[in-house]
């Protein structure tokens, strides 16, 4: 009877958490594609380094070592619960115990993280709740934001208070005979003199089961959803140095036709839709796969010059617009909005200096800068809409090869003082 | 180069001086500072002179592909034809477009950062500083973001100055975590956003914060943003911005 059930919960969680991932898949199809440039070996080991070694977190060492270890701590509590799913399908108690010493030392350390995880998140919850951080605040940082981040804290404090329910449990319930290894859970188990044992294991395990189903069916709609984009935005991030910006292929072709000695066989180019970012259906898939990626943790904007002197520019704002424009245009399909003019205004977009910081500091590698400047492409591209000052300066460029109104003869004055 | 290449000599180097570098009373004087030292180091380099041209990054920046790619196509192909092999730019811009972002238009070169270069002959020993020229001064340095977090080049630029013996000090924002001058992504040729304050002030009360005499930049365009900070916060008598060129060649040991 309790297999039927966890069978029929089972089945619907993965048929609500389909229907997710089929939206998610519409909202890619509306994206362009991405260079993708391979270096799958060089790729790897940026993963390794940047998303399981959590190398980029660490760059504030307190708060970073908590996530880290939040982080280390699921990847072994996951173990746990794929074992679940398979014990509950087939009735089974445990069934990954037949690994033997392994099982001991998943499960031990599976049960040393859970302490360490509730710790961890126990922190996270006073810092949001008690303390003011800066970058926890900000105009694209909504009320619905700042429960969406409670919410999912709350989740993994429950999951982590179940799992240490069922650890204890094991422990009373099968003494000597217990399966796997769980240091920290054995003494607390000492101090319960519980009537019904079992109960409290069952109540525990489909606490943790339910709330993991809950959990997953929750991500899609949340920020939280990094915890399934980290990995691969981190393997599909650029290789290449920050400061890299590519060219646009479809310019390429066009200057290379009027630099040949016959421009006028440019008739049958491709035709392309746009240059430059305007709207949603202009970014990379990799972009929008930056906006799901984003946590909000604001350690792009608080590193920014332009936000920390005051003005409009949030990096972190481009991300969170891209996933609330993508999520507005997926509904509506057809409206007057654009990413560009309705959610993110020119002078955010002029403010920014590519100076990187915000690509730095980004713990999951999102590059910021360079979707800044496929927006200004498009202005300056599309709509001519770039400041007067710097339609002067492209002016000068076109005449006299500098930036400044300098003639390019007075190039070798600087030998003559 | 024309010069050069019409008498059949091919020099080992070219030194692509940049905008700033041609027409920026200021930073005219570092192009000098630097020319100097390649001369005293008896390297083989030629410029291109009244045909030297934008390489394009104020447009790209502020967006213009099409400028950008016509200027960088144009530039390539002069470089191709005189058969250039390695550039020296003291701009990071220059610097960092050239490097990485003309391979895929076809200009393919090995380009060296002047920082790099001049590291390179002090640790050769190509070059020698007089020793005691920063008695009792502070020396900070400021990181060019194109240079520091764009391409990881952090250390030749604190080896040049550390070539004294020098009381040198890192700004409290420094290396990749550097706070940017404000003048990059075509900020430069620009008014700033309406803001609390601008960029290079921010930057500047690092500056000042480190209590050093001298902050030492490595980009044209910080010299502008920093100096400006300076005379804005009235701090010209305490603090004084060089060019890691000119920190050498005033000190040159010949």
């Amino acid at each position: 009877m309790e297999q039927i059930v966890f069978i029929l919960i089972l089945l619907l969680t993965l048929g609500i958490f389909s229907r997710s991932l089929l939206i998610l898949k519409a909202k890619f199809d509306m994206t362009q594609s991405f260079a993708f440039d391979g270096q799958i070996l060089n790729r790897i080991k940026l993963t390794a380094k940047v998303a399981l070694g959590q190398t980029k977190i660490l760059r504030k060492p307190f708060i970073g070592l908590m996530h880290a270890l939040v982080f280390w701590g699921f990847m072994v509590i996951t173990i746990g619960s794929v074992e679940m799913v398979i014990d509950g399908i087939f009735g089974w108690h445990r069934s990954f115990g037949s690994w033997g010493k392994v099982y001991d030392i998943i499960s031990a350390s599976g049960d040393v993280f859970a302490y360490i995880v509730l710790s961890g998140i126990l922190i996270f919850l006073v810092r949001r709740l008690t303390m003011h951080i800066a970058r926890f605040a900000g105009k694209e940082i909504t009320k619905n934001n700042k429960v969406d981040a409670n919410i999912a804290l709350s989740f993994i404090l429950l999951l982590m208070v179940s799992l240490i329910g069922l650890n204890v449990y094991e422990v009373v319930l099968y003494q000597e005979e217990a399966i796997g290894f769980y240091p920290v859970s054995t003494s607390l188990a000492d101090m319960i003199n519980s009537a019904h044992p079992i109960v409290m294991y069952k109540i525990f395990w489909w606490m943790h089961i339910l709330l993991i189903f809950f959990f997953a069916n929750y991500l899609p709609y949340s920020k939280h959803f990094h915890v399934f984009m980290s990995l691969p935005n981190v393997f599909f991030s650029k290789l290449t140095p920050l400061t890299f910006f590519p060219a646009l292929d479809a310019v390429t072709q066009e200057v290379k036709i009027m630099m040949s000695d016959n421009p006028y066989a440019a008739d049958n180019q491709n035709e392309i839709s746009r240059f430059g970012v305007k709207d949603v259906d202009d970014v990379t898939w990799k972009n929008y796969m930056d906006a799901l990626t984003c946590t909000q943790c604001g350690r792009c904007t608080e590193v920014c010059p332009a936000s920390i002197t005051g003005k409009q520019l949030s990096p972190r704002k481009i991300f969170v617009d891209l996933r609330r424009r993508m999520d507005e245009k997926h509904k509506l399909k057809t409206d007057d909005n654009a990413l560009v003019g309705s959610y993110i205004t020119h002078e955010e977009l002029w403010a920014c200096t590519t100076c990187n910081a915000c690509a730095q500091e980004c713990p999951l590698n999102i590059s910021h800068p360079n979707l800044i400047l496929d927006m200004r492409r498009y202005l300056v591209l599309e709509e001519g809409q770039a400041p007067e000052e710097l339609n002067a300066m492209f002016a000068n460029i076109e005449n006299n090869g500098a930036p400044w109104k300098y003639s390019s003869e007075d190039r070798l004055k600087w030998t003559e003082a | 180069m024309a010069e050069m290449k019409a008498k059949g000599e091919n020099p080992d180097y070219l030194f692509w001086v940049g905008c700033a570098g041609a027409f920026d009373k200021r930073y005219q004087k570092v192009t000098r500072a630097f020319a100097t030292i390649l001369n005293a180091a008896n390297v083989s380099y030629a410029v291109l002179g009244t045909e030297e041209t934008c390489t394009g990054d104020p447009a790209k920046r502020a967006g213009n592909e099409m400028l950008f790619q016509m200027q960088a196509m144009q530039v390539i192909e002069m470089l191709n034809s005189y058969e250039v092999k390695k550039v020296i730019c003291t701009c990071p811009h220059c610097f960092n477009i050239i490097k990485n972002e003309y391979p895929e238009l076809g200009g393919k070169y090995e380009v060296i950062h002047y920082s790099e270069f001049l590291h390179q002959l002090l640790e050769d020993g190509v070059i020698k500083v007089k020793q005691g020229a920063f008695e009792n001064k502070r020396i900070t340095y400021h990181d060019p973001c194109y240079l520091g977090r764009g391409n990881g080049i952090y250390e030749a630029p604190r080896k040049v100055i550390k070539a004294f013996n020098v009381d040198y000090t890192e700004l409290k924002r420094a290396k990749s975590f550097a706070l940017c001058c404000g003048a990059g992504g075509a900020q430069m040729f620009k008014e700033a956003e309406k803001g609390d304050k601008e960029v290079f002030e921010e930057r500047t009360g690092d500056v000042l914060e480190s209590g050093a005499d001298i902050v030492a930049t490595a980009c044209p365009f910080c010299m502008t943003m920093l100096s400006d900070g300076i005379k804005y916060a009235n701090k010209e008598e305490k603090v004084i911005n060089m060019d890691l060129a000119e920190l050498i060649e005033q000190h040159l040991e010949t």
